[in-house]
């Protein structure tokens, strides 16, 4: 057993000698940025997503397996806006690669191509977990994917200069498709307009621009802080008088403080896919739209408002 | 209060060139990020904790239970930002008391590289060493009040010395990290920064990988090889009161383990986290005691073989709280020949255990309060522990490790 570690060794080399492919590894920090970086680079890119749509990405651990992804990776395409504060400054350190480091071509922000929404004139812990570059939430309204997909695509070119038509190209395609869907989401999601909701968390001002819905209160009394019993009665109280029509969370988030106000109010508690896998019909980015659409749908009554 | 200060002119600057998409975002605006740890803690001991013995075991500085009453353990300041696109640095200073005066203690201080290629990272500085899984972690990072007992007795509290890391992550799906380090051989176990001032070296891997979404686990082996050259030991023997210094060898193994669950990877909702670490440690070499009664030094020889072994879970039910339970356990072998009277570091015959419980109440990830009870057995006489703690974290969002 003595030539274990010997054997090991080679296999190592082996690995590391290995030449390099030609896909541009992407690692992405949420489901829609991997399946946006392929919508871009098709078969010149290989995406990995760190989190699921059942996760919540305010809260990842920097866990072993998130390190070796990030390690070998060409290309990191995340929200920004500090919404991965919590874990990737950690793995970016613990990594080792320098091709994806703040600052270098292969680190890119969602946020860096979009106007933020809600940037904040105060910043203090004691309004609880806010983001200081404004709500990061942005995958929430489809028509931010045009920018980030044209900002990617001249990312990418500048990675991979060979290719770069190729991914300006993808970009376009994907730019002309996501138009005829963006009309068509436009057209079914008119009913909308206008109507009021309550969210579990603020992770919905990008849709609520998009949709012209109004959301009117939170379940969580503060930005990150579970939802309180008080809370929830205070918020009870004011939808007595005022009411909504549904109560919107996450994939990820509890679903009794919802319910606990839903059977108490007429409206309905609706679970909103905020990105790809939160709910099994969030296949891709264009059935997440419209599994965002069915679900808000659902909370209005038949035949229209 | 007057909200002004909180967004000074620069401040807006920068959230207006971000929100125009104008420069990557990390962890600060222009400013090195800046966080501050209070802990503050209100203890009950059975025992008198300044009369804190570990049979079998030479203790380093500052190693026990801590103060009966109310005690501000330390307040640490973490300064740390990218220094430019090659470096990251960090400073981490420990603000305590010291019998009513302020005392600064520089816990780390360093530089680490960012760009190096082929996932090589060089630290350079005063660090804690990489070393076993909780070695790294401060302790506002901890999952109870105080550190296992197999490290205040080996590294007393953790191995810490100035030096230099290197460290290389393999380019594998499964996480395989192998590092080495060169200190200088001052801190416990080693002393007198022997051998020209580069008197300890260790040596570390860890794997580590998931299993599906809700499984995640890491597995780690290390080595430590340090010199001590007058390495003076607290023997508590009124009687006698003999100084004692031991200089020799001290070789250590150690082995982690550390398995997370939780539904769909959501760590933060309900998770269920078991750690291990098991260190084995040899130490060989000579003893110089001097009596405050003989005018000539006592020497003798000294050999000792120990074990230290904890084994932790920790519960989360709720966002909020965290139920934990750890098991310590160490055992000694020990051999002093030479000397005229014995001084009590072969006393090896009782095994050292404490079993420990505590709940702890997070309103935030920035605030956290524990009440932790302990039965600890260091001694044969038993000590009763009850700890009310408070830790809290002030200004920048540090990321934590895993």
């Amino acid at each position: 057993m003595a030539s274990a570690p010997a054997r090991l060794a080679i296999a190592l080399a082996l690995v590391a000698a290995l030449p390099a492919q030609a896909a541009l590894k992407v690692f992405a920090c949420e489901p829609e940025w991997a399946a946006l970086a392929v919508e871009v680079g098709g078969d010149l890119v290989s995406a990995y997503a760190a989190t699921t749509g059942r996760q919540d990405v305010h809260q990842i651990q920097a866990r072993p397996s998130l390190i070796a992804k990030l390690r070998s990776a060409d290309l990191l395409v995340c929200t920004g806006a500090e919404l991965e504060v919590g874990w990737l400054p950690m793995l970016l350190r613990q990594a080792a690669n320098p091709r994806v480091q703040p600052g270098a071509a292969g680190y890119f922000e969602a946020a860096s191509a979009v106007t933020m929404l809600e940037l904040p004139t105060a910043v203090d812990r004691a309004l609880g977990d806010i983001h200081p570059y404004g709500n990061p939430h942005l995958q929430t309204d489809p028509r931010n994917l045009i920018p980030v997909a044209l900002a990617l695509a001249k990312r990418m070119a500048a990675l991979d200069g060979a290719h770069a038509a190729d991914y300006a190209r993808g970009a376009q395609r994907f730019e002309q498709r996501w138009r005829s869907q963006l009309a068509r989401w436009a057209a079914r999601a008119a009913p909308l307009a206008g109507q009021r909701f309550v969210a579990h968390h603020n992770s919905w001002p990008y849709l609520a621009a998009w949709l012209g819905i109004d959301v009117v209160g939170f379940l969580e009394p503060k930005p990150g802080i579970p939802p309180s019993s008080t809370h929830l009665a205070q918020l009870l109280d004011g939808l007595e008088s005022q009411p909504v029509r549904g109560i919107v969370r996450s994939g990820y988030e509890d679903a009794r403080p919802s319910e606990w106000l839903a059977q108490r109010t007429g409206a309905r508690a609706l679970l909103v896919p905020q990105t790809i896998g939160a709910v099994p019909a969030a296949k891709d980015l264009t059935s997440l739209y419209d599994a965002m659409l069915d679900s808000l749908l659902g909370a209005l009554p038949p035949g229209g408002g | 209060m007057d909200t002004s200060n909180l967004r000074p002119p620069a401040l807006c600057a920068a959230l207006l060139a971000l929100a125009a998409g104008a420069q990557p975002l990390t962890s600060n605006a222009l400013n090195p990020a800046l966080s501050l740890i209070l802990d503050a803690r209100l203890a009950s001991h059975s025992n008198d904790p300044a009369a804190y013995q570990l049979p079998g075991f030479q203790l380093g500085p500052e190693v026990g239970p801590g103060e009966r009453g109310f005690a501000l353990s330390e307040a640490e300041l973490v300064v740390s930002a990218n220094v430019d696109e090659w470096f990251y640095g960090t400073l981490v200073a420990a603000i305590a008391e010291d019998g009513g005066e302020g005392v600064i203690e520089l816990e780390e201080a360093w530089l680490q590289t960012l760009a190096l290629p082929s996932g090589f990272t060089v630290k350079a500085g005063k660090f804690f060493s990489r070393i076993g899984y909780l070695n790294e972690k401060h302790p506002h990072a901890w999952d109870f009040a105080d550190a296992p007992v197999a490290y205040d007795a080996f590294f007393a509290g953790n191995l810490k010395d100035t030096g230099v890391q290197l460290r290389w992550v393999a380019p594998t799906d499964l996480y395989l990290e192998l590092g080495l380090e060169a200190l200088s051989g001052e801190s416990f176990p080693a002393a007198g920064r022997d051998r020209g001032g580069k008197g300890s070296h260790t040596l570390f891997a860890k794997l580590g990988g998931d299993l599906g979404a809700s499984h995640s686990w890491q597995l780690g082996a290390s080595r430590v090889d340090a010199r001590a050259v007058g390495r003076t030991i607290e023997v508590d023997d009124p009687a006698v009161e003999p100084e004692v210094a031991f200089s020799g060898d001290s070789r250590l193994w150690g082995f982690d383990f550390v398995w997370k669950w939780s539904p769909d990877g959501n760590y933060q909702a309900r998770s269920l986290v078991f750690s291990a670490e098991w260190l084995q440690r040899e130490e060989s070499g000579d003893l110089e005691v001097r009596f405050p009664s003989a005018s000539l030094p006592d020497a003798g020889a000294y050999a000792g073989e120990q074990d230290g072994l904890y084994a932790q879970a920790v519960y989360r039910w709720r966002p909020q709280w965290r139920v934990g339970l750890r098991y310590d356990r160490l055992s000694a072998d020990n051999a002093v020949t030479g000397l005229s009277a014995p001084i009590g570091l072969a006393d090896d015959a009782h095994a050292p255990t404490r079993t420990t419980l505590m709940v702890d109440y997070s309103h935030t990830e920035f605030s956290r309060i524990r009440l932790q009870l302990a039965r600890d057995g260091s001694s044969p006489a038993t000590d009763h522990q009850l700890v009310l703690q408070y830790v809290a974290s002030l200004g920048a969002h540090g990321a934590h490790q895993y």
